[in-house]
């Protein structure tokens, strides 16, 4: 079932500005894991601010779960199913404890003190900061931040989460930590995830990419696939990951060698048969 | 001779405080001239703390700082020259933008330093076109500018001081991957062509790999090592360890390795793994 629906979707930010999309038409069906890639100022930002209401379109809809975000009686309805999480983990939290934080938007909704307990602590056991509970938000590095941002939505117990580039200020082990949250919260909860990334590996860690280039969909399909457009991604400002450059470096040398290959498991696999 | 070395350098946060951390401990090290220097280690491990200490942001609680052979802080009166001569380019430093022109904010400096007009226009022009600012840029206030276009503008202003030493914290954080290789090449230029000495801190180890001519690892306040990027990757267990990574290349051999497949060398970029599986099918005549 499609959760969410843009369609014929239009965007700019006043009449004399340039359309940032136009005509697009984009739907994520429940459940799945998608990511979105394009280079700076491609559109995919402001594209997510439609999926909860911070911004409205300029010509066309967007649907959340049969709900039109133009609908500004809906507003709060919107934004209980979709959650966003930003680049910058310093400027999402807002209270001076953790579990705090993570209960503001409960305390906000008016959720029953008994039941914000019970959905504080399932959310931070949930991204595996439940021991961190007591601790200050500033004593944490920016990757258990990101994973407290998180927990404050789904607190909220959203049908989707959009993260807006999550893991663009942290190290490898923050990266990768967040990137299992955002995984487990997927397969085990069924939250649909949106993922804006500019790492190639992440998004290969996706069941659907999505490219977006000058506000059109370029590539909408299974990483394998989209990943096999080597070319015309470089175009387009963007990469592939390591293992699929280095693959198809191999072919252009003429080597006879299958490119759909983005992780690094199938790369030596394929190496070894290769060469033994 | 050493552009840069330290001595016993440690450096103590709110020292007599119930928060009193160490974050640099006892770090001796000596940077060559004309390197570019990867500076990699996991968040707190102290990289940042270290490179602030090499313009003499941060002063040592002891140990020594040495420019040139020269202690930083031997004069008081010097830092600031040292300043002019070791420049740091701070994470997100776009936020630092703050004149009325692209022009006037990379002028910033080297008018700080008293150059003469003639000087610093030449150096606001070159170090302008140096990072793939057009002359029509120079002119528009920088907070009209893209993202990348900003990053690049506050990069130029650093580099407008001619600094000996170059030192950049994460300035790909952020940015698309056409964005990334522009600033990082454009660093690499400027390297190549100044024989300044560049110190790139950074999470991407596929950029270090690709960039660097020696690689720091900073672990826990201590200095992990200091050595050239195949006998650091070769450390790969110890640098999963200190949750840091390696590039996703030197894991498939990596693992392949463990598949019981050892190809006794140390890869940790795309085109020397193609040369080198090029040439093992050569060899076994398959290609």
């Amino acid at each position: 079932m499609n959760l969410i629906k843009a369609e014929k979707l239009s965007f700019r930010y006043d009449d004399e500005s340039e359309y940032v999309f136009r005509d697009l038409d984009l739907t994520f069906r429940q459940g799945e894991m998608a990511a979105v890639l394009g280079h700076n100022g491609c559109g995919k930002s402001t594209f997510a601010k439609h999926l909860n209401a911070i911004l409205l379109p300029t010509g066309g809809k967007v649907y959340i779960d049969g709900i039109d975000t133009c609908d500004e009686s809906k507003i709060y309805d919107i934004r209980r199913q979709v959650g966003m999480v930003f680049q910058n983990p310093d400027n999402q939290i807002v209270a001076t404890i953790v579990e705090e934080d993570v209960a503001f938007a409960l305390e906000n909704l008016g959720v029953p003190p008994k039941e914000i307990r019970e959905r504080v602590d399932e959310a931070l056991q949930a991204v595996g900061m439940y021991k961190y509970r007591m601790h200050s938000p500033h004593q944490l590095s920016g990757g258990q931040k990101q994973r407290v941002a998180i927990a404050g939505i789904i607190a909220m117990r959203p049908k989707c989460i959009v993260l807006d580039e999550p893991t663009a200020m942290l190290d490898p082990i923050g990266r990768k930590k967040v990137m299992n949250t955002i995984k487990k919260l997927n397969n085990q909860f069924g939250i649909t995830i949106i993922l804006i990334t500019h790492y190639m590996e992440e998004a290969a860690q996706c069941g659907r990419v999505i490219v977006m280039d000058e506000g059109k969909v370029l590539l909408d399909d299974e990483p394998k696939e989209v990943f096999s457009h080597i070319e015309l991604l470089k175009q387009v400002g963007l990469d592939v990951p390591q293992v699929t450059e280095f693959i198809w470096e191999l072919k252009k040398k003429g080597v006879n060698i299958d490119t759909h290959i983005i992780d690094e498991e199938e790369c030596s696999s394929i190496l070894l048969k290769l060469l033994s | 001779m050493a552009i840069l070395k330290t001595e016993q350098l440690t450096y103590t946060y709110s020292q007599g405080s119930p928060f009193e951390k160490t974050a640099v401990d006892n770090v001796d090290i000596e940077i060559e001239e004309g390197e570019f220097v990867g500076v990699i280690g996991h968040t707190g491990s102290g990289k940042s703390t270290l490179v602030q200490h090499f313009n003499g942001l941060l002063r040592p609680t002891s140990g020594r700082v040495l420019l040139d052979g020269k202690d930083i802080w031997e004069d008081k009166k010097n830092i600031r020259t040292v300043r002019f001569r070791v420049g740091l380019v701070f994470q997100y430093p776009e936020y630092q933008l703050f004149e009325e022109t692209v022009y006037r904010d990379i002028a910033f400096g080297p008018r700080n330093m008293g150059l003469s007009d003639a000087e610093i226009d030449s150096r606001v022009r070159s170090t302008a076109m140096a990072v793939g600012l057009s002359d029509d840029i120079l002119e528009r206030s920088p907070f009209e500018l893209s993202g990348g276009q900003k990053r690049r503008a506050a990069i130029a202003g650093v580099l407008a001081m001619y600094p000996q030493v170059l030192i950049l914290d994460e300035p790909t954080a952020g940015l698309d991957p056409k964005g990334r290789d522009m600033i990082l090449s454009q660093i690499e230029d400027y390297h190549k062509r100044s024989g300044c000495t560049v110190l790139l801190v950074s999470h991407s180890m596929e950029d270090v790999a690709k960039f660097a001519t020696k690689i720091l690892v900073m672990n826990e306040s201590r200095l992990f090592c200091y050595d050239t990027p195949q006998a650091v990757f070769k450390r790969s267990e110890e640098i999963y360890d200190m949750g840091l990574s390696v590039p996703q290349i030197t894991r498939v051999f990596d693992i392949m390795k463990k598949r019981g497949f050892d190809i006794h060398d140390e890869i940790y970029t795309v085109k020397y793994a193609v040369e080198l599986v090029a040439n093992e099918l050569r060899k076994k005549g398959r290609l």
